[in-house]
């Protein structure tokens, strides 16, 4: 038969499916449309709007460029009602639907817009949109519907676009707002198999289209009847919880990681002299808060005179909050520490005294408020590296700068004359006197390197966090339980015991809140430290007996 | 009987306590009672709360002196124990006013305001003073018990008993903080209407719990006193001086750390409950660790190991500290910080010390603590 030539099949199937579809989808009469664009020049907004849903509704892309013109402002009707694109400045406009030149002349209206008509412009046009030849502009469409959920009625519109559709992407994309319509859809089948795609999508976006369906009205019936679909839409849950299970472990591991790195690098400084010297100096913290005071001040003389280079200021703040911290401690170490040498109990309650005054006098110079330190602009932003998994470059800094920072202290203490030295004296401060080490030179050297490096804790913690006067005192204890877990004296055991205390409290975090997590943290340590007193790396032999 | 009261106290000694006494106890009420409003001498009514918050930090003192002056042991928790004294008694106090707080309810008013229903479980029963009294002594000295065996028993000394008291309390504070603590939260308990009948904010209730604290300060200070003349007193000084040695002649010193950690903490409770009817409010501040340490200087300015040198230094820190922050309250650190150093450096001893500078010294007594 003549009839079976392809051609004419697909003829066939085309008027069929054109008849069989309840709404028109791709060809509007011109004179409907005409009609409903007159609807612009209404007197009211909502008149306005109920014009644009109408365009909408009648699904021909065709009435794209009018909605374009309408948006952007460019848009006359003349007075026939008959919609016009004009250009600023030209003599003549287009009609919107054709495109032919038209000469202006007469009265032109401007349709009444505002930011409601604006709002209620979007989804139209996207929905217009996903008929578009352009692929990348059905997929921009695409993914704008499906930010809203759509009216059930809009269900077959979209399923007419699904099956036009052979763009991958745009497919998929599309798949998901034909089954978000589909929600709301009153055959059965056509709810669990929408549950079916959002949950295998894994997007914790439409977790939210999902619980309405597992929950109760205020009377206590549940929105959704059948028992078969709410089930579905709980696994559809389920399904969409363990889709972004990686990368919530992946980010939880990550917000760990830098915490631990904030904590080793507010730790490696006292790990130094309270692990390696054996002087309690409880006024650690405030070396942290000097250092980022001190990123605070070269901030803010680079914002008064090189404000060009703004961006570049922690390069120059490191030595700064290097070296004012570790001045400070030259001349405590000088001045107060060495006098109480054998006396750990005095030097406790000495240190927190220094710890005292040095609040105060932050407070009375750079006063009780929080001072503001900006990122520089390439610390801002982060990397998406998936859904659901942003690392911030700030904290990618700071586990960078972490890892250098236990590397130069590595470095030190067992590659330069100096760490010779420190060793030396920590192990035998007679035998290393008698063979020459000025053991006073090297304690003050230790000393001012502990408070160092505590300084370039606190410029790592200006990036992150507050800046305030009180700023040390709040990590005072989470350093002394993190050297005396690690272990006194072993710096990898500083390294483990941050990390480990820092990965915990993150994973703990999100089932027991901040508070609750922090004090179990706490009160593990203070168990551990019951059980193994010398903490993970114990010294061993002579050495621990201290 | 006669003879161990002497060997607590010389002659003029006992004479020196029965004055205090005197002053403390009727002194006092006199220049507040008797002497007519508008007198130079007479004591106002507004000092007789501050006088007997002094007196339960001279309490505390006291606390702080066994465990550190003649212990060696540096509490850096002692805030815990007093803090603890001083919630149970302002659950007691939340409990009698049931039904006169803001909102007129059964509940505490900080219960209503976070939209509970119901008594937590640990508030029940603490409408009953008998039983109040019972967790105020009892508590802090169970946690203490508790805590120092587990601690004292892993040989846990010097500075990292230090930093895990101070750890501890930090992590007490921040649980104390929450609301759902049920211990009201970052406002803690306040507003307290009376104690046994009595109303808190008339001057007759106040002058009775100054002397109430007066009376339990002199006899914590005998029963200090008894102890630290008594062998046990010199056992604790030996463990300040040469823990191994004493481990090594055969004492369980286990157990005597844990008595004297124990009691100093019941003392503390004790005065954590005085001191709360007297200044009408608990909260977690008193938690915080830099309180904790601020007890170890009162002590540290008086003198270790000399009992009333523990007693002049909470009086002296706190006077002074009462008065900073009046008249120029940016100082007070300042002034803090500088007898922190200044004491540690230069006087090792504390004011107690000075008075082997007396020309009339009597040196030797065994129980101070020598460099």
């Amino acid at each position: 038969m003549h009839l079976a030539r392809p051609c004419h099949l697909i003829v066939l199937a085309l008027l069929a499916w054109l008849i069989l579809l309840p709404s028109p989808v791709a060809v509007a009469d011109s004179q409907q449309l005409r009609q409903a664009a007159a609807g612009l020049g209404g007197q009211s907004r909502a008149e306005v709007i109920a014009a644009i849903e109408d365009l909408g509704r009648l699904g021909d892309p065709v009435a794209l460029p009018l909605l374009e013109a309408l948006q952007a402002g460019k848009l006359r009707l003349d007075h026939e009602g008959r919609p016009l694109i004009v250009e600023e400045g030209q003599p003549s406009g287009q009609d919107a639907f054709t495109g032919e030149t038209v000469p202006l002349g007469g009265d032109l209206r401007a349709p009444l817009v505002n930011n409601l008509v604006r709002r209620s412009l979007e989804p139209v046009m996207a929905r217009l949109r996903i008929f578009s030849p352009d692929p990348g502009l059905r997929l921009t469409a695409a993914r704008r519907l499906a930010e809203e959920p759509p009216e059930a009625g809009q269900a077959p519109m979209l399923t007419a676009a699904l099956e036009k559709e052979s763009d991958p992407a745009v497919r998929q994309v599309l798949g998901l707002v034909v089954s978000l319509a589909d929600l709301k859809s009153p055959d059965k089948a056509r709810r669990l198999a929408a549950i079916q795609t959002l949950g295998a999508s894994g997007d914790t976006n439409y977790l939210e289209r999902l619980k309405p369906l597992t929950q109760k009205d205020p009377q206590g019936q549940y929105l959704e009847p059948d028992p078969e679909v709410r089930q579905a839409a709980r696994w559809g849950m389920q399904i969409i919880y363990f889709h972004t299970l990686p990368a919530d472990i992946a980010q939880c591991l990550f917000y760990g990681l830098s915490l631990a790195s904030v904590l080793l690098l507010a730790s490696l400084g006292l790990a130094i002299t309270f692990g390696l010297m054996g002087v309690i100096n409880m006024a650690h913290g405030e070396m942290l808060m000097l250092g980022a005071y001190a990123a605070y001040v070269t901030q803010n003389v680079f914002r008064a005179w090189w404000p060009g280079a703004l961006d570049w200021y922690p390069l120059v703040a490191l030595p700064v909050c290097f070296g004012l911290p570790a001045l400070v401690g030259v001349a405590l170490e000088r001045g107060l520490i060495r006098h109480l040498v054998g006396r750990p109990l005095e030097t406790l309650l000495c240190t927190w005294g220094i710890s005292l005054l040095i609040i105060q006098a932050v407070r009375l110079i750079f006063g009780a408020q929080n001072v503001e330190v900006a990122n520089p602009s390439w610390l801002a932003g982060g990397w998406q590296v998936g859904q659901g998994l942003l690392l911030t470059y700030n904290r990618l800094a700071i586990i960078g700068f972490a890892d250098l920072a236990v590397l130069l202290v590595w470095f030190i203490l067992n590659r330069t004359p100096l760490g010779l030295r420190v060793r030396a004296v920590t192990q035998n401060r007679g035998m290393a006197s008698a063979l020459g080490v000025k053991a006073s030179r090297v304690d003050m050297w230790t000393f001012g390197l502990g408070c160092g490096i505590a300084g370039l804790g606190g410029l790592a913690l200006s990036q992150i966090g507050n800046v305030g006067p009180e700023l040390g005192q709040s990590y005072i204890v989470d350093c002394f339980m993190t050297v005396v877990l690690g272990g006194v004296g072993k710096l990898a055991g500083t390294v483990w015991g941050s990390l480990g205390l820092g990965v915990i409290n993150k994973v703990l975090e999100p089932f027991s809140g901040a508070v609750l997590g922090k004090i179990a943290i706490l009160v593990f340590v203070i168990l551990f430290i019951q059980k193994r007193p010398q903490g993970i790396f114990a010294l061993k032999g002579r050495l621990a007996e201290g | 009987m006669l003879a161990r009261l002497m060997a607590m106290h010389s002659r003029r000694a006992w004479l020196a306590f029965a004055l205090a006494a005197l002053v403390a106890l009727v002194l006092v009420p006199a220049l507040n009672l008797a002497v007519p409003a508008g007198w130079p001498l007479r004591l106002p009514d507004y000092l007789v709360p501050l006088l007997g918050k002094f007196l339960c930090y001279a309490l505390v003192a006291l606390a702080m002196d066994m465990v550190w002056g003649f212990t060696g042991i540096l509490s850096l928790g002692h805030g815990v124990f007093f803090a603890l004294g001083g919630y149970a008694m302002g659950m007691h106090l939340m409990r009698v006013m049931s039904g006169e707080g803001h909102y007129r309810s059964q509940l505490p008013d900080f219960m209503v305001f976070l939209n509970w229903k119901e008594l937590p479980w640990f508030w029940q029963g603490f409408d009953q003073f008998w039983l109040a009294a019972l967790v105020i002594l009892l508590l802090p000295a169970c946690a203490a018990l508790v805590f120092g065996f587990f601690a004292f028993r892993s040989r846990i000394k010097g500075v990292y008993f230090s930093i895990i008291t101070q750890a501890t309390t930090f992590a007490l504070m921040l649980l104390f903080f929450r609301n759902e603590t049920g211990l009201g939260g970052n406002n803690g308990l306040t507003d307290f209407k009376r104690l046994l009948g009595f109303s808190l904010s008339t001057p007759a209730t106040k002058l009775g719990l100054y002397l109430t604290t007066a009376l339990v300060l002199l006899l914590a200070y005998l029963a200090c006193r008894y102890i630290v003349t008594s062998k046990l007193g010199r056992l604790l000084c030996a463990i300040r001086d040469g823990e191994s040695r004493l481990l090594f002649l055969g004492y369980d010193v286990l157990r005597y750390k844990l008595f004297v950690w124990t009691f100093s903490a019941f003392l503390c409770g004790i005065a954590g409950a005085l001191y709360v009817p007297q200044v009408g409010i608990i909260n977690p501040s008193e938690l915080h660790p830099a309180g904790s340490i601020e007890m170890a200087i009162w002590v540290a300015v008086g003198g270790r190991g000399s009992l009333v040198g523990g007693l002049l230094g909470a009086f002296l820190v706190n006077g002074a500290k009462s008065w900073f922050t009046v008249a120029w309250p940016e100082l007070w650190l300042f002034f803090l910080a500088a007898l922190f150093i200044g004491t540690t450096m230069f006087l090792p001893r504390g004011l107690a010390g000075l008075k082997d500078l007396l020309p009339w010294a009597r040196r030797g007594d065994s129980t101070e603590v020598r460099r």
